[in-house]
């Protein structure tokens, strides 16, 4: 598929195409390396490419009962914590924000009700309900998927809200002289049209959930990424720290290209109209 | 069935709040509109037809004056009073079947009592082929032969048009304009139609009122006695341009009234 970016002719030759997106890494990647091994930083504290990747390698692939250290074939579990909590509270943001989006975009009262109370919590930083989630819900999941679900809630009910809010009148008024009720139109029209303004939603949804869950992990729960980065950092494992960072880069490109996929097979109809 | 009109507005006068300032749409609008009529209001862009229709339709009520469907003050959109958009207005999320098909399921009607029907009126508007395209891989023309056919197969009381085929080139125009003579012979629906154009009007309706420019009132109402079935070749016929004369010295006058109108500051 063609894009903006590629204009000129000779952009189109398909080794230029993907050499052209590695530039910058490899660059970044050999600075990188010649800093560690010229000592142009202080030694010990940053480790090498190569020191990164063979510990990533160990953490994924080595054994797990004969060694002791933490960090060998741990990686999956790590990673399965960490996304079924993404997930779970991503899918609680999803199932109260998008109906909840709804009635508020919806309906005047149910705004009139609602919609301060959401905008007078949503500048609360996920970060800053950390002591009362752990507070009411303990060092347990619940937590976990509090504060991750609440992160995600808020892109995702705004965005719902601004999308119902702009289904076309025109559209509407052909509803109900077709005999549509307001479930039917609700339904059948207003969530149909809002439907991309939800993707947007879910997907901003998708990146604060794992903002929040290494939050989350860092100090309200004792297991996957975010527990693995900072019992890292505590032990002086810097090599652990930026696999593990580049893990969590890696999950969250998958999970927002995911619900790309996702949403380009349901907004069918709006890839034809932008092609049209 | 009774000869009392389907379609009645009654001294009907419309002001809108546009930004603190009323505006008066509609002056003491009287149109009676009998079954099997095919109505036109013919006026300059402006003029408050659209109102009109809007208020038969239910979208909108009189600020005095009544509206009246079958006898019954209209309070509601209703299936029976069907309304053609000038944007085609279709889903776009839905297929060009299931767009047709909308007020018939939604009103939970079993497919098996209308394939039929939707069939055949998908090939009385030229839509064969089609029903699985998205309205966007349509053009404008093709676009509004679904507007029509998602109202068709209600079989409403009355067809509303609201300039159907303003936004289309002259020649699908014209296509369009014989398309819906050719369907309005078989159905022979009520219809109130709403345009600018001299020309469609007195190709379509049985009888044009004229509007003057804002506010809107009812100029003339005048029959437009043209055998039918017409086609498009009925507009060189000379009593076909004594009509046309006529109207378009009614209308001349109040296109300038608007034209002034608009020029000067309010």
């Amino acid at each position: 598929m063609a894009d903006a970016a590629s204009t000129s002719p000779e952009d189109h030759a398909p080794i230029r195409r993907l050499l052209w997106p590695v530039i910058l890494p490899l660059t970044f990647l050999t600075l990188w390396t010649l800093a560690v091994e010229r000592h142009w930083v202080v030694e010990g504290i940053i480790p090498s490419p190569r020191q990164v990747a063979q510990s990533w390698y160990r953490w994924i692939f080595g054994a797990t009962t004969l060694s002791l250290s933490p960090y060998s074939g741990t990686w999956l579990a790590a990673v399965l914590y960490s996304s079924r909590r993404v997930l779970q509270g991503f899918l609680l943001a999803a199932a109260v924000g998008i109906p909840l989006g709804l009635f508020v975009g919806w309906n005047r009262l149910v705004a009139r009700l609602v919609d301060p109370s959401i905008q007078l919590l949503r500048p609360v930083p996920i970060t800053a309900w950390l002591p009362f989630a752990i507070a009411v819900f303990g060092i347990y999941d619940a937590s976990a998927l509090f504060l991750i679900g609440l992160g995600a809630f808020y892109p995702i009910v705004v965005n719902t809200t601004h999308g119902v809010r702009d289904t076309n009148l025109l559209l509407l008024r052909a509803a109900r002289m077709m005999g549509a009720g307001e479930g039917t139109i609700l339904t059948k029209v207003v969530f149909r049209s809002a439907l991309p303004s939800i993707f947007t939603g879910l997907r901003l949804g998708i990146g604060i959930a794992w903002t929040a869950v290494i939050v989350a992990e860092m100090i309200a729960v004792k297991s996957g990424l975010g527990y693995v980065l900072w019992d890292a950092y505590y032990v002086g494992r810097m090599d652990i720290c930026v696999a593990t960072m580049l893990s969590v880069g890696l999950l969250g490109f998958v999970s927002d290209r995911a619900l790309q996929l996702v949403s380009r097979l349901v907004l069918k109809w709006r890839t034809l109209e932008a092609h049209a | 069935m009774s000869d009392r009109p389907v379609i009645e507005l009654a001294d009907v006068s419309k002001t809108f709040d546009k930004a603190g300032r009323s505006v008066e749409a509609l002056q003491g609008v009287s149109v009676v509109i009998a079954r099997n009529e095919f109505a036109a209001i013919l006026g300059p862009s402006g003029c408050g037809k659209s109102t009109l229709l809007n208020m038969v339709a239910g979208f909108d009520a009189p600020t005095r004056g009544a509206v009246r469907f079958d006898g019954e003050p209209v309070t509601t959109p209703s299936p029976r009073r069907a309304v053609v958009f000038q944007e085609p207005a279709l889903f776009p999320w839905y297929t060009v079947l299931d767009n047709i098909t909308f007020g018939l399921k939604t009103r939970g009607i079993a497919p098996t009592a209308y394939r039929g029907r939707v069939e055949a009126i998908i090939e009385q508007v030229g839509l064969q082929g089609f029903e699985s395209h998205y309205p966007a891989e349509l053009s404008g023309g093709m676009k509004q032969r679904v507007g029509i056919a998602r109202v068709l197969v209600m079989e409403p009381d009355v067809l509303l048009m609201d300039e159907p085929f303003g936004s289309l080139d002259a020649q699908t125009r014209s296509v369009m304009q014989e398309l819906l003579l050719s369907v309005w012979e078989r159905h022979q629906q009520t219809v109130l139609f709403v345009t600018h154009d001299i020309e469609e009007a007195l190709l379509l309706a049985d009888s044009v009122s004229v509007m003057t420019a804002r506010p809107g009132r009812i100029k003339k109402r005048l029959a437009v006695e043209l055998p039918r079935p017409r086609a498009l070749e009925v507009t060189t016929s000379p009593f076909f341009n004594e009509l046309k004369r006529e109207v378009l010295a009614l209308i001349r006058e109040e296109s300038v009234k608007a034209a002034v109108e608009r020029t000067r500051p309010l």
